[in-house]
């Protein structure tokens, strides 16, 4: 029997605002726990809660940024639960009214491009820290009210490749915005999925399993492929799917059964009486729109168009905002922009992977970069002196400086290299009759004589200018 | 809602709100929410027709505030408040995790 798989994702990304989605406390990690909260994030009775512009806008952003249809007329809803990470008992959230709806973004497996859908996004708050110890719970408050958006797929996914370019296209996407760090690993972004698995051709979908907050997408790859089999095997030996919610453990890479109590799942959403209703106008939208940082397609589009990068370096450098805005900033000094992509790709991608750190983490600069490549450019070093001065300037150090305090400069005074070259020749008579005789190897053994007398700080460009010429002379 | 809430529900209401009842208290509960559920029942009546709902008691739309962080600098009284803590932290009864972290 053949399958057919369908998968749907709810991501929630989380917004790097400076305040939070409905009180003025501070957003930002790293503050002492329940630092970051006011009478508002501890639900006490009387306070009401206001709405952030930012949230709203950021919203926007997302929607256009995801070919969203905007919704003009908003409301917010209360979805109710009792859990001590959030002291008010509810959730203000979008459920009738997302901020933006049938959106896509497109995708490529295996060479082939496919548009998955976006079916609705709302703007909503996260809750507090839990942390559990045997007989006790600590809640830290810090991230209730942090704003997040949600954002649901169609049920477009067909297998669990596509899930994880959907989520790359997505998180790639979201941080080209500004609008979130969009990190797995730190929580800005985290995934929920729910797969199905029914005869191919059959009309109707299987049932389906949940799993939440699931941390990286290897992981969201893994638990969705065993959840497809493990659905197929069971169709197959003629049992039933049971609805469920499931977790991955990845020590087994497996799923496991996680019970669920019985109508537990009951939120009585209603409409939120705190907020008054949200209306957004066609010039804001536009006005938003106009100021939208341009997504990783554009920026590809103008490296290999105007710049002359092939089609993979624009690929390679628009992998994060950070990379394609460092690139842009260092060619904007007037550097080689394939140059720079070549140093970008190779010397600091590497440095990036062994050390395992993010762009912004380190101290090179756009300009010490460019500084370094128009350095190799005007001949004050060589490109193998370069590999020295890099490793100054991930430090910090700014180039020019470096490479001279370092004795790192080419000799490129033909005045000061002429005396060096005739010395040379005058002690290798024997290469001279070679090249005369047509032995153009004799070339490559002088040039390295030459070297060896300047320890490797000749202008290997001007030495064979000079030699040539005396070479002709003789 | 035309059909009576029941004991059941009762019961099951209870519970999603962590409330936990002994059986004198619903024979006297359910027959008040019953009937305060007929208030529902009352309203559901009236002919509502090309009515926009109403989302909020006030003609106010689109409030909204700047994104400006403001420190409540509130900590030590709000922790105060709360039945227990531990290095700053709120402790609770321990809780099984079933949803989010």
């Amino acid at each position: 029997m053949n399958f057919e798989t369908t998968i749907g994702l709810e991501v929630h990304v989380e917004l790097k605002t400076n305040s939070k989605i409905y009180s003025p406390s501070p957003v930002n990690f790293g503050a002492a726990p329940n630092e970051n909260t006011n009478v508002i994030d501890w639900g006490y009775p009387g306070v009401l809660p206001s709405l952030n512009k930012g949230v709203v806008k950021a919203g926007i952003m997302a929607g256009l940024a995801l070919h969203a249809e905007i919704t003009k007329q908003m409301h917010f809803d209360r979805k109710n639960y009792f859990y001590p990470d959030n002291p008010k008992a509810y959730q203000i959230t979008q459920s009738e009214t997302p901020i933006a709806h049938d959106g896509w973004v497109e995708i490529e497996v295996n060479g082939k491009k496919k548009k998955i859908g976006i079916a609705e996004m709302h703007i909503e708050e996260d809750a507090g820290k839990n942390t559990h110890t045997g007989q006790y719970s600590y809640v830290d408050l810090n991230r209730q009210g942090t704003p997040l958006i949600e954002i649901v797929s169609k049920p477009d996914i067909a297998s669990p490749e596509e899930a994880v370019a959907y989520l790359e296209a997505l998180r790639q996407r979201i941080q080209f915005t500004g609008i979130s760090d969009v990190k797995m690993e730190e929580g800005s972004m985290r995934v929920d999925t729910n797969i199905s698995v029914r005869p191919f051709g059959s009309d109707k979908f299987g049932t389906k399993t949940e799993m939440k907050n699931i941390n990286s997408f290897n992981y969201v790859r893994n638990a969705l492929e065993f959840e497809e089999k493990r659905h197929q095997a069971v169709i197959l030996s003629g049992g039933t799917i049971v609805q469920e919610t499931r977790r991955y453990d990845e020590a087994t890479k497996g799923t496991i059964s996680m019970r669920s109590k019985e109508g537990s799942d009951d939120y009585r959403y209603f409409p939120e009486p705190d907020l008054p209703p949200l209306e957004v106008s066609d010039e804001w939208i536009d006005e938003i729109r106009q100021a939208m940082p341009q997504m990783p397609g554009e920026r590809r589009e103008h490296y290999v168009n105007d710049l002359g990068l092939t089609d993979y370096d624009a690929m390679v450098l628009t992998q994060t905002k950070e990379m394609a805005d460092f690139f842009e900033a260092a060619v904007a000094t007037g550097a080689d922009a394939k140059r720079i992509a070549n140093y970008l790709m190779n010397d600091v991608n590497s440095y990036l992977n062994d050390e395992h750190v993010d762009l912004q983490d380190t101290k090179l600069t756009p300009d010490h970069l460019a500084g370094m490549v128009k350095l190799i450019d005007n001949g004050t070093i060589s490109s193998k002196m370069a590999k020295k001065v890099f490793a100054g300037i991930i430090d910090g150090e700014e180039p020019a400086a470096f490479a001279k305090a370092h004795g790192l400069v080419q000799m490129s005074d033909p005045a000061e290299l002429k005396p060096i070259i005739d010395g040379v020749l005058d002690n290798n008579e024997q290469s001279i009759i070679d090249f005369k005789n047509g032995k153009d190897r004799a070339i490559g053994f002088l040039v390295g004589q030459i070297m060896k007398q300047t320890r490797g700080k000749a202008n290997p460009k001007v030495v064979n200018q000079i030699l040539m010429q005396a070479l002709n002379e003789r | 809602m035309a059909e009576k809430l029941g004991r059941k529900a009762a019961e099951h209401v209870a519970e999603l709100a962590k409330l936990s009842f002994t059986d004198a208290e619903l024979d006297q509960f359910v027959p008040q929410l019953e009937a305060t559920m007929h208030l529902f029942d009352d309203l559901q009546q009236m002919d509502t027709t090309g009515v926009t709902p109403m989302y909020s008691p006030t003609q106010e739309v689109s409030v909204m505030r700047e994104d400006v962080a403001v420190a409540s600098n509130q900590r030590d009284a709000l922790l105060a408040n709360a039945p227990e803590t531990e290095q700053g932290l709120i402790k609770v009864p321990a809780i099984i995790d079933e949803s989010e972290d």
